[in-house]
């Protein structure tokens, strides 16, 4: 396992307004929520960082306990894989600051905002999962999809490690409270497995 | 010698990296680099020696991450006492080399966005300062700091635990800022204000990256500035981690800004002892840039800074129960919504600061301020003036204030300035100097800057100079005499001019007791302007006065390009109603309900106005506003109506209630039964249940908002104190189900006649039923109809 913990801030992924009515629970059409939900967007314009910080590890060195555990989920992930990246990504505190400034004076907008917060974490990993898988196909590399503590059987008790190994909370101001519940609230922590193809 | 002394005479020379270089002698990742103070002293202290062999003046003890919320208290003590040793063994007893207790953040977040308590935060760091300052330590090096919050508490600590100096560095993102939006002024300005001795950058990036903020810091900061950036970025080469800036450019680089004025630098991650080594030949020859006091006045919030200079400050004033019968009402039901409201009305109309006086006889003063204060903060990046008599209300909120407030108010008593003062000292802040005394306020303008003069002199024997003290004249009536304007107005310029100090004025007193007192406070507030006045207390919705600030900016060139005005013309002639939809009359086509149903809020509450001139408010209640919400309910429960909708109506629907209040005495439209709601303790999601709320309040209930992250003994205080007959809990997270049951079992043991029901993602009718509850709410909807059932059963 190398040392380096690597932090890279990106651009304004772009904005999926469908995926965010989605996660704002609208399913059909919706005139007046979409007006709101450009309000939305015009207020966090700007506003939100972009940023993700990751390490590699070597499946085959001395592995951190969370990847040595029984999870089916994360065996079945990393089933024929020689490494992993790990990493955690936020949008920044700036998003809990809308979504809490409106809780008690307009929850509509609140949920969103919300929503807005989802769509945007979701666009990052996305961003950056393309920029490694990227990076790493160039060097003959194959990148497996992201997944998370709290899928399937991963549990989020892996999240304290994750932490550990990451130290986030120097490199993108991402910090886990005592119930293991990330702040900023717009954020992911994530594994992908690799494998030379 | 102490740092201090030596920190004035010669460029200090900091340490470089500890964690790269424990890393190459086999510390694992996710190992605490700080237990190796006991496991592998010999490894610290020979660290340590090399820099002190490289030059450096300063070692920082191996202890960034050792805290009471990592380690159990002996281990803490255990830790800190060898690294501080270890730290000493290098030192060797040679002359000028310090030992420094090195503090790094906690890793966890504040409050409101985080879970750990202000006062908890301070204690973590105390208990660490504490156990330094026992072993022996030079000064106190607060560093790699992110956010504003947590470092004024660590600042707290050291102050209140030591007599030693302390340094502070922060750690800047690519935008300039901390991780949670504090800017370099705002850092300077807080960092100033708590009595920090040194100041500064680490961390982050290479020297090169950070060249602008350390600039600002040598532009603004008045106390010496530290540098110690990283060596750049690490890559792997070889097998091997390196880092992008090489020791001799990291040294080159660093010097510049020695130049330019830096006192203190080091390295951070990546440095090592060649770095220093390099560094310090290059430093050969420079002396220390001498620090110059920069005189400026500045307010902050987390993220904002507002500087009171030629151009003047408008501060708010509306967040006053004085006169205001629903705002004391709000007070005195804990209605924090209306004073969130008032205080972004006032930040919508262009205040730059908003004035937080929420003193009522009957009630709490400190509680509430203290409140107000955390909560303002919560919804606006505007600094806070904190207007309190009460001294020790005034020390809490001064204390829980996440920036460098303003302080409203001191004046020529010596009993007022004994007691404010040291506050000021203590906590920084900008302090509303009142230039009255014991014998009352002198009628002419020379009398009140004999008061100032004094007040000058008391503030400089408290060590608070000028910059950070704003006089406030006093706008008296104009009814009761005739002189007193101009009395005021000469006093405005002659403690600019004179002084040299600035001045603030509450404009609107001038006009009491005379009609239309708008125009008079313009005119007034016009010629206060002309005389040199930097803030004044006005309320920033009238248009007179508005007006009259930014014609005054226009027309004395301080709005550049006159950028400022036209955009406030703009607004205010594009002022007639907002598109939110067409036109719909009251009357026609169900205007009120229509409006409900569609969610739009403006509208909501014009219609009703207008139809409370023909329609008795009952009948609007029953006839308009509960058919359009029964429709958006019905509508959600069949799916057809999603929840942003449903939410738009209910906000349109408040709005709507909100304007048949003032018309109607609350007992009549209350349906008596009082329900309290609360996310559960360990649980900070309130979106849930900020949404089931509003739908109750939407149907005449009084509710009693506990907040999130609530102790089970909270809630049940609140319904025995509230004679509540329904608990709203939500839970989102599977962790916090387990605190549910138990305010569950705790309510029906306590108060057996208060049904309880509860809500959140992971819950199911099942689930519920297993841990007591006495209903389940898969929707805000179902919680509605869970009231109206109880209700009629009742």
């Amino acid at each position: 396992m190398t040392s380096i913990i690597y932090n890279k801030t990106f651009d304004e992924p772009e904005i999926d307004k469908r995926e965010i009515l989605r996660y704002a629970g609208v399913r059909g059409e919706a005139e007046l929520v979409e007006a709101l939900l450009d309000d939305c967007i015009r207020e966090s314009s700007g506003r939100l960082s972009y940023r993700v910080c990751y390490r590699e590890i070597d499946l085959n060195s001395t592995l951190p306990a969370f990847l040595r555990s029984d999870s089916y989920t994360l065996k079945k992930n990393l089933r024929g894989c020689d490494g992993v990246i790990l990493f955690a990504a936020t949008v920044g505190i700036e998003m809990d600051r809308l979504i809490n400034k409106y809780g008690k004076l307009s929850p509509a907008r609140s949920v969103m905002l919300d929503a807005l917060g989802s769509e945007r974490i979701e666009a990052l990993c996305d961003t950056f999962e393309d920029a490694i898988r990227m990076e790493y196909a160039e060097l003959g590399i194959g990148v497996r999809t992201r997944f998370s503590p709290g899928y399937g059987d991963f549990g989020l008790s892996a999240q304290s490690e994750i932490f550990e190994l990451l130290l986030p909370e120097k490199k993108i101001g991402l910090t886990l409270n005592k119930s293991m519940l990330m702040s900023p609230t717009k954020s992911v922590t994530a594994l992908m497995g690799i494998s030379h193809i | 010698m102490n740092i201090t002394k030596f920190l004035k005479d010669n460029i200090v020379i900091l340490d470089g990296g500890m964690g790269t270089l424990l890393g190459e002698r086999g510390l694992m990742p996710g190992e605490l680099p700080e237990r190796w103070n006991i496991t592998h002293p010999d490894v610290i202290t020979d660290i340590h020696r090399a820099y002190f062999e490289a030059g450096s003046n300063v070692v920082s003890t191996n202890t960034f991450g050792a805290n009471s919320l990592k380690l159990s208290d002996e281990e803490l003590e255990e830790i800190i006492t060898a690294a501080v040793r270890n730290a000493r063994l290098a030192a060797d007893g040679v002359e000028n080399r310090f030992v420094a207790l090195d503090i790094g953040p906690t890793g966890r977040m504040l409050k409101p966005y985080g879970d750990l308590d202000f006062e908890d935060a301070v204690e973590v760091f105390a208990k660490t300062v504490r156990i330094g300052v026992r072993c022996g330590v030079d000064l106190v090096f607060i560093e790699t700091m992110n956010d504003s919050y947590e470092c004024k508490a660590a600042v707290l600590a050291a102050k209140e635990n030591s007599e030693l100096p302390v340094f502070v560095s922060s750690a800047y993102g690519e935008d300039g800022k901390l991780m949670t939006g504090a800017t370099p002024e705002v850092m300077v300005a807080m960092l100033e204000g708590l009595g920090a001795d040194a100041i500064g950058v680490n961390c982050s990036f290479g020297p090169r990256m950070l060249r602008d903020v350390v600039r600002e810091y040598l532009t603004l900061a008045s106390v010496p500035v530290i540098f110690k950036p990283n060596a750049g970025m690490p890559r792997v080469d070889g097998g091997k981690t390196v880092y992008d800036v090489s020791a001799s450019d990291f040294a080159r680089e660093v010097c510049e800004l020695v130049k330019m004025g830096v006192s203190a630098v080091g390295g951070c991650c990546g440095t090592t002892p060649e770095y220093i080594s390099c560094l310090k030949q290059n430093l050969c020859g420079l002396k220390p840039v001498e620090i110059t006091e920069k005189d400026r006045t500045v307010v902050t919030s987390y993220s904002k800074a507002v500087s009171i200079t030629d151009i003047p400050v408008i501060i708010g004033e509306r967040i006053n129960p004085t006169g205001k019968k629903r705002f004391k009402e709000a007070l005195r039901s804990g209605d924090m919504a209306y004073i969130l409201n008032e205080g972004l009305s006032e930040e919508d109309d262009g205040a730059d600061i908003l004035d937080v006086n929420v003193g009522l006889a009957d009630i709490d003063e400190a509680q509430m301020l203290i409140r107000a204060v955390k909560e303002l903060q919560a919804v606006t990046a505007l600094p806070l003036q904190i207007d309190t008599s009460d001294a020790a209300a005034m020390e809490q909120a001064l204390r829980l204030y996440n920036g460098k407030a303003m302080v409203n108010s001191v004046n020529g008593k010596r009993e007022s300035m004994e007691k404010i003062f040291p506050l000021v000292k203590k906590y920084g802040g900008v302090v509303v100097a009142l230039t009255l005394d014991e014998n009352g306020i002198p009628e002419r303008a020379e009398g009140r800057v004999e008061i100032a003069k004094r007040i000058l002199k008391v503030a400089d024997s408290y060590g608070i100079s000028k910059k950070d003290i704003v006089f406030d004249p006093l706008a008296l009536a104009v009814s009761a005499d005739a002189s007193a304007g101009t009395e005021t107005l000469r006093a405005v310029s002659m403690i600019k001019n004179d002084l040299g100090a600035h001045t603030v004025l509450g404009v609107s007193n001038v006009s009491f007791g005379l009609p239309l007192r708008d125009k008079i406070n313009s005119t007034f507030f016009s010629a206060a302007l002309f005389a040199g006045l930097s803030c004044a207390i006005i309320n920033p919705h009238s248009q007179d006065m508005m007006g009259v600030y930014r014609s005054y900016l226009a027309i004395s060139g301080l709005d550049d390009g006159f950028g400022g005005y036209i955009r406030y013309a703009e607004a205010l002639v594009g002022d007639a109603p907002r598109t939110e939809a067409q036109a719909v009359s009251p009357y026609g086509e169900d205007g009120l309900k229509r409006s409900i149903v569609k969610g739009l809020k403006k509208d909501a509450a014009r219609l009703t106005s207008e139809l409370l001139s023909s329609k008795e408010p009952l009948d609007i209640i029953s006839g308009e506003i509960i058919p359009a919400l029964d429709e958006v309910g019905v509508g959600y429960e069949n799916k057809t109506v999603y929840l942003p909708g449903l939410l738009m109506s209910a906000e349109a629907a408040k709005a709507a209630f909100s304007v048949i209040a003032e018309k109607l005495p609350a007992s009549k439209s209350d349906t008596g039964m009082r329900i309290a709601i609360a996310t559960v303790e360990g649980d900070i999601h309130d979106i849930g249940k900020n949404i089931v709320k509003l739908l109750l309040e939407n149907y005449g209930y009084t509710v009693v908002d506990l907040g999130k992250d609530v102790p089970r003994e909270s809630i049940l205080e609140a319904v025995k104190r509230d004679n509540v007959s329904l608990v709203c809990l939500s839970a989102l997270m599977t962790t916090t189900v387990a605190a549910m049951e138990k305010t569950i079992t705790l309510i029906h043991q306590e108060a057996p006649g208060c049904k309880v029901i509860v809500g959140g993602a992971v819950l199911t009718e099942s689930y519920a039923k297993a841990i007591g509850a006495d209903a389940y709410g898969k929707d805000a909807m179902a919680a509605v109809r869970y009231a109206e059932m109880l209700k009629r059963n009742n």
